[in-house]
């Protein structure tokens, strides 16, 4: 039987007031805030523990036990920050959720910055949003007006600021120790681990760093109970996440549905490819995972399924390619981005992507040379496992993968350019253009 | 030029925000450049004055960030997403299309300071690619006709209302919203969940499909 999709998170967006306090108190928003603060901290901690909810930013870790690796007592201030800075190629389903249900992402705050005992928390939004940042700092406005922020919320004695910061450009920033630096007014670089933020994070002080999907689910988690949202998805992958389906299909946009559907699954309600044509290769978890094709549409979308077909889960937000795309010239379109976001501090990435992208250009101008195949490969073994931060790993990661399952096109990128081989007008979409 | 003492009110307005102060200079400098177009040396030194810090320091944060533009910025600025998606999508036949209509290459300003062009390295738009933003603000599902439209409007001076709700300013008028000043526009577009946002939920509603949830809520 099909998995069918369940929307929690998504469930009111049709609503046109869905992201003011009155339309979610309406839909019995704050009801997970109000039994969060009747809670004892620490008892909070562990209902997320036990909901097994994981990081939705991309690496899986589990929230709970992330948020109970703050020391208490220690008399520090306590930090946490909501890393938006949503950037990578693929991943677009944290805009929609602060658009649409900013309030929802402000009650898991809210839980979030109780559980850890802190008193000011932050949302670090990508600069390039002005339409989101101005939604989120209204949001908070309204949020506070009606008592949610500010002193003694709901009367419970506890309090929270919540100070919205927008970027200037920099897709290193959703680097968890890069945004903390960026958030502190330097340039956004990455920090050498340990000590991790949960003990020296935000101006040295222990700080949770979690993205914006996973806050967003603690308020329903609260509400409903850990019971409730671990019922959903495997036994590793607990839960339900927002998949955001983009490309070649017939009705790209923002599926939520519990972790274990397919991509057949999700291809199905997102109308399947586009008329005429077949799926040629998709990549699950943004351009930083390895691809996949029609081999792996039944495998199930989980962190370990899709560890098991060689890839990760990362965001969960497929972008799909059908077969009038030069694979070619869709990794080189990454490279040019790893190039353009490295962030310079260590040499096997400042270096790296410049060399693998160089290369890259060769082949999708029908330029390359037969023994570049390997060094290419070479190259990418060179920065993997060897750059300061995941973003060097991340641009070592397309292309071994893209030769190993189209090897043809690289040995074609020899003689042809990628553009003679495959008709760049065949692959648009634009509405009334006639595609081929 | 020095900067107005309105710019200073306001930086000290944004520095109060934070535990610490220099956790205001993302803004402050959105701020700054706001008022010029660009962040320019005089910013530089404002935003070095207020929070005690020497001009070299903030200016090495000026340069690492690629919305901080080192050089006047015109009117508009044009941005097209060329990263596949996007890219794939349209997006590189809407650059040409950008680049032939106007007669400039990256990074460069048509000779009236009307529009300054920029290529852009994934916009988190992929659901609606391909994607153009103008000041930052989103023109979802892109054309070559309706992008010369847009262009033809800005030029003339006519509404143009971003898919996203907004009407379209200025470069600088939305430098002072990243900035985090109220623009008054936050309502614009109701919520914003278009048929793309609402996908998944129009498709389970139309199907009976909904997350089972406990003790009968709704």
């Amino acid at each position: 039987m099909a998995t069918a999709l369940t929307p929690v998170l998504t469930r009111y967006w049709d609503q046109k007031d869905s992201y003011t306090v009155a339309g979610y108190e309406r839909n019995g928003g704050y009801k997970g805030l109000r039994k969060a603060l009747d809670m004892a901290p620490d008892d909070v901690i562990e209902q997320i523990k036990a909901s097994g909810l994981r990081g939705r930013g991309g690496a899986g870790f589990p929230t709970g036990l992330k948020w109970s690796f703050v020391p208490q007592g220690d008399d520090k201030p306590h930090y946490l920050v909501v890393n938006a800075d949503e950037s990578e190629p693929g991943a677009c389903k944290d805009i929609p959720l602060m658009l649409a249900s900013p309030q929802q992402l402000i009650e898991g705050m809210i839980i979030a910055s109780y559980a850890i005992r802190a008193n000011h928390a932050f949302v670090y939004i990508r600069g390039e949003v002005p339409h989101v940042i101005r939604r989120m700092h209204a949001a908070v406005r309204d949020a506070k007006a009606n008592g949610y922020l500010g002193k003694n919320i709901l009367g419970s004695g506890f309090d929270l600021e919540i100070v919205v910061h927008g970027g200037a450009g920099a897709y290193i920033c959703g680097e968890e120790t890069a945004l903390l630096d960026s958030l502190e007014g330097r340039r956004g670089q990455p920090r050498l681990k340990p000590p991790f933020p949960a003990v020296a994070g935000l101006y040295a002080s222990p700080t949770v760093v979690n993205n914006v999907e996973t806050i967003s689910m603690t308020s329903q988690i609260m509400r409903y109970g850990a019971e409730w949202y671990s019922s959903f998805g495997s036994e590793k992958s607990p839960g339900i996440k927002v998949f955001a389906v983009s490309g070649h299909v017939k009705r790209p946009g923002i599926y939520e549905a519990p972790l274990g559907i397919t991509m057949r699954e999700l291809l199905d309600y997102a109308g399947g490819i586009r008329e005429g044509h077949k799926l040629k290769f998709w990549v699950v978890g943004g351009s930083s995972v390895p691809m996949l094709t029609e081999d792996h549409l039944d495998a199930p979308l989980t962190y370990e399924g899709m560890e098991e077909v060689g890839t990760m889960l990362g965001t969960a937000t497929p972008m799909v390619f059908d077969d009038t795309v030069s694979v070619v010239r869709a990794i080189t379109g990454w490279l040019d981005f790893y190039k353009h976001e490295s962030c310079g501090k260590c040499t096997p990435c400042r270096e790296g992507t410049w060399w693998i992208d160089q290369l890259l250009h060769r082949f999708k101008d029908g330029e390359g040379k037969p023994e570049e195949l390997d060094l290419l490969n070479e190259l990418c073994g060179n920065i993997l496992g060897r750059s300061f931060c995941a973003l060097g790993d991340a641009a070592a990661t397309p292309y071994p993968q893209a030769l190993k399952l189209f090897p043809q096109e690289f040995e074609a990128g020899i003689h042809t350019p990628a553009n003679e081989a495959f008709d760049p007008m065949a692959s648009v979409v634009f509405p009334g253009v006639k595609t081929s | 030029m020095p900067l107005s003492d309105q710019t200073r009110v306001e930086i000290r307005e944004i520095i109060a925000k934070y535990p610490e102060p220099r956790s205001a200079l993302l803004p402050m400098l959105h701020l700054v450049q706001s008022e010029e177009g660009m962040v320019s040396t005089a910013g530089i030194e404002m935003c070095a004055e207020e929070l005690g810090l020497t001009s070299a320091e903030v200016a090495s944060v000026a340069t690492f960030y690629t919305m901080y533009k080192r050089r006047p910025v015109g009117k508009h600025l044009i941005g097209v997403c060329v990263n596949p998606q996007c890219g794939i999508l349209g997006g590189d036949k809407l650059w040409e299309t950008l680049t032939e209509e106007l007669g400039v290459d990256n990074d460069e300003t048509t000779e009236d300071g009307e529009f300054s062009v920029e290529r852009i390295e994934c916009q988190a738009a992929c659901t609606y690619a391909p994607a153009v933003t103008v000041d930052w603000e989103f023109m979802d599902n892109m054309d070559p006709d309706k992008l010369r439209e847009t262009l033809a409007k800005l030029r003339a001076g006519e509404e143009v209302v971003s898919t996203r709700g907004a009407v379209i300013r200025d470069f600088c008028a939305t430098e002072r919203t990243l900035a985090g000043l109220d623009d008054g526009l936050a309502d614009s577009g109701d919520n914003n969940a278009d048929e793309i946002m609402l996908a998944g939920l129009t498709y389970a509603k139309e199907n009976g499909m909904s997350a089972p949830l406990p003790g009968g809520d709704e």
